[in-house]
C-alpha cells in the first residue's frame, strides 16, 4: 500500500524537474549557435506512472527528458562573431508562450501536490492522538 | 463481561482504514495528473465499506481453534487485506494524451474526504472518551 505522502512527495519532484527545464528553456530562448546542429533545443520532461508489483499505482516518474524536434531559426547576420561562413547563426526553437504557459501549469500542480501533503499530514497527526483527548 | 474494542467502535474503525485508503487513490490521481495515458481512479466508499464490515462480521463469529490440528476458518482480515476493488472515473473533457484526470473534480473529492475522514476520527474519539468516563465512573 503506497503512502499518500510518498505520492505527493514524487509528483512535486516530477513538477520540479519540469519547471527546471523550463527555466533552462526560457533562459537560452535567446542563444545563437554557428552551426544547425549546436543550437539549442527546446527541453520537455516525460511523465510516467509508477506501479508496484501489485499494479497499484505508487507515484509518478520522469522517464526522460526529449529535446523539441522543431525547426531552429536561422538569420542572416554576417556581423556575429558566431556566425559561419555564410553568415548564418542559428538561435534556440524555444517557444517563450509555451514555456510561459508550462510554468503555469507546473507551478498549479506542484501547489496542488503540496496541499495533498498538508492535507495527509494533518489527518495523519490527528489519527495518532485519537483517544487523548 | 470483558470490554470489546470491536463492538465499541462499531463501524467506524473500517470507515476510517478505506477512507484512509481512498485518500491515498485520490493523491495518487491528483500526482498524475500530468502523466499521459493515466487514467484517474477511485473507489466506491458504500460498497467497500460494506464488504469490509461483512468480512469483520465473520471473524467475530470465527469457530475457536484449540488444538494444533484444527483448521481455522476465519478470514484474514488485517488492514492490508481489505477488499478495494478500484473503479476507473468516467472522464467529463476526455484529453489528447489519454489522462483522464479531472484535477478539480479530485480536489473535491480530496477535500471531502478529508473532512469525512476527520468527521470518523471525531466518532472513534467520542467513542473512546464514553469508555473511559464509565471507567471512571461518570466522574
Amino acid at each position: 500500500m503506497a503512502n499518500p505522502l510518498n505520492v505527493a512527495a514524487s509528483a512535486m519532484n516530477a513538477q520540479m524537474l519540469r519547471l527546471n527545464t523550463v527555466a533552462s528553456n526560457m533562459a537560452n530562448a535567446d542563444t545563437v549557435s554557428g552551426s544547425e546542429e549546436g543550437a539549442y533545443r527546446s527541453r520537455q520532461p516525460v511523465f510516467a506512472t509508477v506501479m508496484d508489483q501489485q499494479r497499484e499505482v505508487i507515484g509518478v516518474a520522469v522517464t526522460g527528458v526529449v529535446e523539441s524536434d522543431a525547426p531552429v531559426a536561422k538569420r542572416y547576420e554576417p556581423g556575429h562573431p558566431q556566425a559561419d561562413a555564410e553568415g548564418y547563426i542559428y538561435s534556440s526553437n524555444v517557444n517563450t508562450m509555451e514555456e510561459m504557459a508550462n510554468m503555469m501549469s507546473a507551478s498549479r500542480a506542484y501547489q496542488n501536490n503540496a496541499e495533498v501533503f498538508s492535507t495527509t499530514k494533518t489527518l495523519m497527526l490527528r489519527a495518532l492522538q485519537l483517544g487523548q483527548q | 463481561m470483558s470490554i470489546n474494542f470491536d463492538k465499541a467502535l462499531g463501524i467506524h474503525e473500517q470507515a476510517l482504514q478505506v477512507r484512509h485508503k481512498r485518500n491515498e487513490v485520490l493523491a495518487t490521481n491528483i500526482a498524475n495528473a500530468d502523466t499521459p495515458g493515466y487514467k484517474a481512479q477511485d473507489i466506491d466508499f458504500k460498497a467497500v465499506l460494506s464488504q469490509s464490515a461483512a468480512a469483520g462480521q465473520t471473524s467475530q463469529l470465527a469457530m475457536r481453534t484449540t488444538n494444533s490440528g484444527h483448521i481455522s476458518a476465519a478470514q484474514d482480515t488485517r488492514s492490508d487485506a481489505l477488499p478495494m476493488d478500484l473503479k476507473y472515473r468516467v472522464p467529463t473533457q476526455p484529453s489528447e494524451d489519454g489522462n483522464t484526470v479531472d484535477t478539480h473534480k479530485e480536489q473535491a473529492e480530496f477535500a471531502d474526504n478529508a473532512m469525512r475522514y476527520q468527521a470518523t476520527l471525531q466518532f472513534l474519539g467520542s467513542r473512546f472518551s464514553g469508555m473511559k468516563s464509565v471507567l471512571q465512573g461518570g466522574r
